[in-house]
């Protein structure tokens, strides 16, 4: 993988990168893209298994027994690094 | 008098309830061990100031003859298992001053029972390493000897418990974070079947892969604490109960071994007490079988495909909007890219980008597709392998407690830490790491540890087994 690469990787991750990060990245993920690349020769006449488990299920639950509303609300919000009022703060969106 | 460095959970609650010592100086104990060791082996990140609170708390139920299994009997819990109103960090400067608003439910289930929380352990940024060395908050190092790593990314659990700086820990285990630094610190790990501990309050690493379990002195201490933390929770969808096993009926005779894999790679000392070990089942009894698990070559390229993939998704959250710490930026989105490149250490960024890769457009089915495709496959092998044997039998890691620093600029050897440990997670397996001898070096007397994995939820077997073991090594 090249440097642009790894930028376009940054980019998409949502990482600001300095220039040293983006070199040493471009190295090691390289490396371990090289291992993971031994996968390939795993024989895919085995294949017969379709992604994910056939077990797997969705497992709901009835919307029930809700906690007293605004409970949570005071620790949840005092979480956030920007708060006003009973609202987060964030930069102008539009 | 009472050697309190002897005890273990079961001795110490025999000691409780006969009133023999009280709860308080029980965890006045563990404070004094603590502040004499933890300066030098940075096992604990916060030590709480209610310790001796809870602690008479704890005595009042035994007084009226309320105690439980774990009622007074001081624990510590990882950086990254939730309890309300207290600090967890998942060993991240994005964390550090985060206040849970909610309790997980294995932390809810100890606390019902009243045990007493001494502290939280220190561990890998987001649980993501084997050495502790990408904690934000420093290395913790191994107290069998401290220029070595403690292993990770549980590594603060079981170094407070190898101190003796807690009676016993919770950990987390997604490729081998709870057995590796069992095995190099010399104490017992148990990583339970997938899905037996509620993940509701672990903070997710790999959400297919996570599972919350015990560090301790010994199998019987582990078996006590999995009994109690684990159970199906309604807020943990991929949570499971655990069938009612007899474990009078349950007979192992039959311990498989994958020869060929454990060949490679693996310090010859390491191999060769594990070998000496075999030969002490074999003399108490039971038959090795030599097996063939043919797809567990490719386990470690499997698990650094999920891991990642599902790495990048659960790190997302991470945006200095709603919690965490933020780093402005000119506008909102530049405030991400600011808040988690700063914020957010180099294997935590390495682990988001890689699971970015193998998830975009036009390599998802060469990597994500394919890697789930042999997990599957190895999952099989599993289940095939165990129609013959009843539990199988590795080596934990490849090799004793490294130096600090040796690793930690290459990635894949640190990776190749937890060779022995992912399979039974990619197969949601039940595995636990014991004690198993040593190798010396450099003077020092290393701990090693013996894996044994059983089959789904079947942990009662590593239990029996795990319990005579002690016994003959």
């Amino acid at each position: 993988m090249d440097k642009i690469g790894i930028k376009k990787l940054a980019e998409l991750s949502r990482l600001k990168l300095s220039e040293t990060e983006i070199d040493e990245y471009q190295e090691k993920i390289s490396d371990i893209l090289k291992y993971i690349d031994s996968l390939k020769e795993a024989t895919a006449g085995k294949m017969d298994l379709v992604m994910g488990n056939l077990e797997n299920r969705n497992v709901l639950r009835e919307d029930q027994n809700p906690h007293e509303g605004g409970i949570y609300s005071d620790d949840l919000l005092a979480a956030s690094p920007d708060r006003k009022d009973n609202f987060v703060k964030v930069k102008k969106i539009l | 008098m009472i050697n309190f460095a002897d005890l273990t959970i079961a001795s110490a609650r025999e000691g409780l309830d006969q009133k023999k010592f009280t709860t308080s100086e029980l965890a006045q104990y563990y404070l004094n061990q603590i502040a004499e060791k933890n300066p030098e082996i940075n096992a604990y990140l916060e030590v709480y100031e209610d310790v001796l609170s809870q602690a008479e708390a704890a005595q009042k139920l035994i007084d009226q003859n309320k105690a439980k299994a774990l009622t007074g009997i001081p624990l510590v819990l990882k950086d990254n298992i939730m309890i309300r109103g207290r600090i967890n960090s998942a060993g991240s400067k994005i964390l550090e001053k985060y206040i849970c608003p909610y309790t997980s439910t294995a932390a809810q289930k100890i606390l019902d029972q009243q045990a007493v929380i001494l502290g939280r352990a220190n561990m890998d940024e987001f649980a993501m390493g084997s050495s502790t060395e990408n904690s934000a908050y420093g290395v913790t190092k191994n107290p069998r000897d401290p220029k070595r790593v403690s292993g990770g990314s549980s590594g603060g659990s079981a170094a407070a418990v190898a101190m003796n700086g807690a009676l016993a820990a919770l950990g987390s285990d997604t490729g081998g974070s709870i057995r590796q630094p069992a095995s190099l610190c010399g104490v017992v790990g148990l990583k339970p079947t997938y899905g037996s501990v509620s993940r509701h309050g672990l903070m997710a690493m790999a959400s297919s892969l996570d599972v919350i379990g015990p560090i301790t002195k010994t199998v019987a201490d582990a078996e006590i604490l999995f009994k109690v933390i684990s159970g199906q929770d309604s807020l943990d969808s991929t949570s499971v109960s655990l069938e009612k096993k007899n474990l009078e009926t349950l007979s192992v005779k039959k311990i498989g071994v994958p020869q060929n894999f454990l060949q490679k790679g693996i310090d010859e000392d390491v191999l060769q007490e594990f070998q000496a070990n075999l030969t002490k089942f074999k003399k108490a009894g039971y038959e090795i079988v030599e097996i063939d698990l043919p797809n567990l070559d490719y386990s470690l390229a499997v698990y650094y495909i999920l891991m990642p993939a599902e790495v990048s998704s659960n790190m997302a959250r991470y945006d200095g909007i709603k919690f965490g710490s933020r780093l402005e930026g000119e506008d909102l989105i530049s405030g991400y890219f600011s808040t988690r490149g700063h914020f957010l250490g180099s294997e935590v960024k390495r682990r988001i980008m890689l699971g970015t890769y193998v998830l975009s457009a036009g390599y998802a089915d060469q990597y994500y597709k394919k890697a789930w495709q042999i997990r599957n496959l190895i999952k099989n092998d599993f289940e095939k392998v165990f129609e013959k044997v009843d539990l199988i039998a590795m080596p934990t890691t490849p090799s004793p407690a490294f130096k600090i620093g040796e690793k930690s600029k290459d990635p894949l050897k640190m990776y190749l830490e937890d060779i022995f440990t992912i399979s039974a997670n990619l197969a949601g397996l039940p595995a636990i790491s014991i004690p198993a001898g040593s190798v010396i070096r450099e003077e020092k007397t290393l701990p090693i540890g013996l894996q044994l994995i059983a089959p789904a939820q079947e942990e009662q077997k590593l239990f029996k087994i795990g319990k005579e073991f002690e016994t003959i090594v």
